[in-house]
């Protein structure tokens, strides 16, 4: 027996609401809706998913070695560290900030908890950007640098960029609820993102005094840790790991924290 | 058992904003702008107290905007009260526009998973009860098609299947009746007068239709936010009725005015 009691103000009545149900198969399950209907009417499917980071990888690599030329050695590979984190970064921030709006069906006839929502979008988001991270790993093994023991490190990274995305997304998500344009500035942020982080250049071309700031940016701090693991073989900085950690920590309960306070209102929104 | 009431309404009221659909950012730089203009709200219910016992049958009369639909809301627990307490002791199974969590690129095995899952059923539960969805869907040859090549009938019989299969104590039943052809129709009222019998509580609202009259033995007639009438089934329903005759009355005596002279 569950008993749903609100107390006498609405706001905090709205952090009460219950749902008694199996999260984790809410969860997989809105994930994979999300994975399936991407892919659903798709003739090659998966493949589009692989050709993106290539074509932009081959663009890339025509301009800054054949135009502009750069000493970077195996400079394919160094850009494809740029972009998929990147990618990943950026295809997880929209369709997680949308994901309110797009599910403002579901969010008004069950009332499940909401926060689910946006996580099960930037979950399914991340399985099929899967994807290309294998594509980065094969292109490593292929450009003939092999595994070492750093490659380790991978398990732990990924995850972090996720759990930076997830907070980040929990707050543009409930904005975008109450003003519909947030996901314009969205757009434009990922396009000032791309040249924020060191996709095309090294980090040593980056002014000194900028280096410790660009480590607390996740993305940015995601790409040099890749380079470090898949293309030095050295493990990254302790530096970096802990900046890394402390960022997507604090974005995660940032996102949590602005999250819980504005859904009260979401159902007089949408 | 002490007999506490499974659902409990004390002194509730809720207000919508009129933001007229005004999203944009524009609006709310407007609207920051015109220093503190009161924001246009309106109570959709005012001060409303009722109780419903285990196994009582409620209907909720009223015209449209009555506050109808954000009464089954608030005992749903998708919209907590302004002011006042809602207290719901059970699991509530909300048979409001069916099949909202659909999706048409997915085939109907997939969608009865997702759906059951937003509704709150575990997997292995899930997994029991599957077989039984289906059957009562009457839907086994079309499972594994996507939803966008069933008919509305056919997907409302599916969305049906999956809320009645949750095992809730309270079923919340906003006009739904209205699925699929006769033969199906017969066929939901036959499982909710099973709920009924099985010492469930249903609360439904309508326009006060005869299969309402026969399913309920209770009702709430609602106007405009305020609880005009709380009493036995017949009592409301005739004075619901008798309260829309003269409007009734007033369309089916011009014509015959126009045969007199």
């Amino acid at each position: 027996m569950s008993a749903i009691e609100y107390p006498l103000h609405s706001v905090a009545a709205g952090a009460q609401q219950k749902w008694s149900g199996d999260y984790l198969f809410l969860i997989r399950n809105l994930a994979l809706k999300d994975f399936r209907v991407r892919y659903r009417n798709m003739s090659l499917g998966m493949f589009w998913s692989v050709l993106n980071p290539l074509v932009m990888m081959g663009v890339l690599w025509f301009v800054f070695t054949k135009i502009f030329s750069n000493a970077i050695p195996h400079f394919a590979a160094f850009v494809l560290c740029g972009i998929v984190p990147y990618n990943l970064f950026t295809t997880s921030w929209l369709t997680g900030t949308t994901s309110l709006v797009d599910n403002a069906g579901l969010i008004k006839r069950v009332p499940v908890p909401r926060e689910i929502i946006p996580i099960a979008t930037v979950l399914g988001n991340c399985a099929h950007m899967s994807v290309q991270v294998v594509l980065l790993l094969a292109l490593i093994l292929v450009s003939g640098m092999g595994v070492n023991r750093y490659w380790w490190w991978l398990i732990a990274l990924w995850p972090l960029e996720i759990v930076f995305v997830t907070g980040l997304v929990l707050i543009f998500s409930a904005l975008n609820v109450y003003i519909r344009d947030i996901r314009y500035v969205v757009e434009s942020a990922t396009v000032v993102l791309f040249w924020l982080v060191p996709i095309i250049y090294p980090f040593s071309y980056i002014p000194d005094r900028y280096h410790e700031i660009y480590q607390f940016n996740p993305i940015a701090a995601m790409v040099l840790a890749l380079r470090n693991i898949l293309l030095e073989g050295v493990a990254p900085p302790a530096s970096l790991l802990i900046k890394l950690t402390f960022s997507s920590t604090v974005m995660l309960l940032v996102g949590l924290f602005v999250f819980r306070r504005l859904r009260a209102k979401f159902y007089n929104y949408l | 058992m002490t007999s506490r009431p499974i659902i409990e309404f004390r002194d509730v009221w809720k207000s919508f904003h009129r933001h007229s659909g005004q999203l944009l950012l524009r609006a709310h730089v407007q609207r920051l702008a015109s220093w503190r203009k009161p924001v246009e709200r309106f109570d959709a219910l005012k001060k409303i107290s009722f109780r419903m016992e285990r196994g009582e049958s409620l209907a909720v009369v009223g015209a449209n905007g009555a506050g109808k639909s954000t009464l089954l809301s608030l005992i749903a627990g998708l919209v907590p009260p302004d002011r006042g307490r809602v207290d719901v002791r059970g699991r509530v199974a909300a048979l409001l526009e069916l099949g909202s969590g659909f999706h048409p690129d997915l085939t109907g095995a997939e969608n009865v998973h997702l759906n059951a899952a937003l509704l709150g059923l575990g997997r292995k539960r899930l997994h029991d009860v599957f077989a039984d969805i289906v059957e009562f869907a009457e839907l086994a040859d079309f499972i594994e098609e996507p939803l966008r090549t069933y008919s509305t009938g056919m997907t409302m019989r599916l969305a049906f299947a999956v809320a009645v299969h949750m095992d809730p104590d309270i079923l919340l039943i906003d006009e739904v009746l209205a699925v699929g052809d006769h033969a199906f129709q017969a066929k939901c009222f036959a499982k909710i007068l099973d709920f009924r019998r099985c010492g469930k509580t249903i609360l439904c609202v309508s326009h006060a239709s005869g299969m309402v009259q026969q399913l309920c033995s209770r009702a709430l007639w609602l106007d405009h936010g305020d609880l005009l009438l709380d009493g036995a089934m017949a009592e409301v329903g005739s004075a619901y009725e008798s309260h829309l005759k003269p409007a009734h009355a007033y369309t089916a005596e011009t014509p015959r005015d126009s045969q007199d002279p």
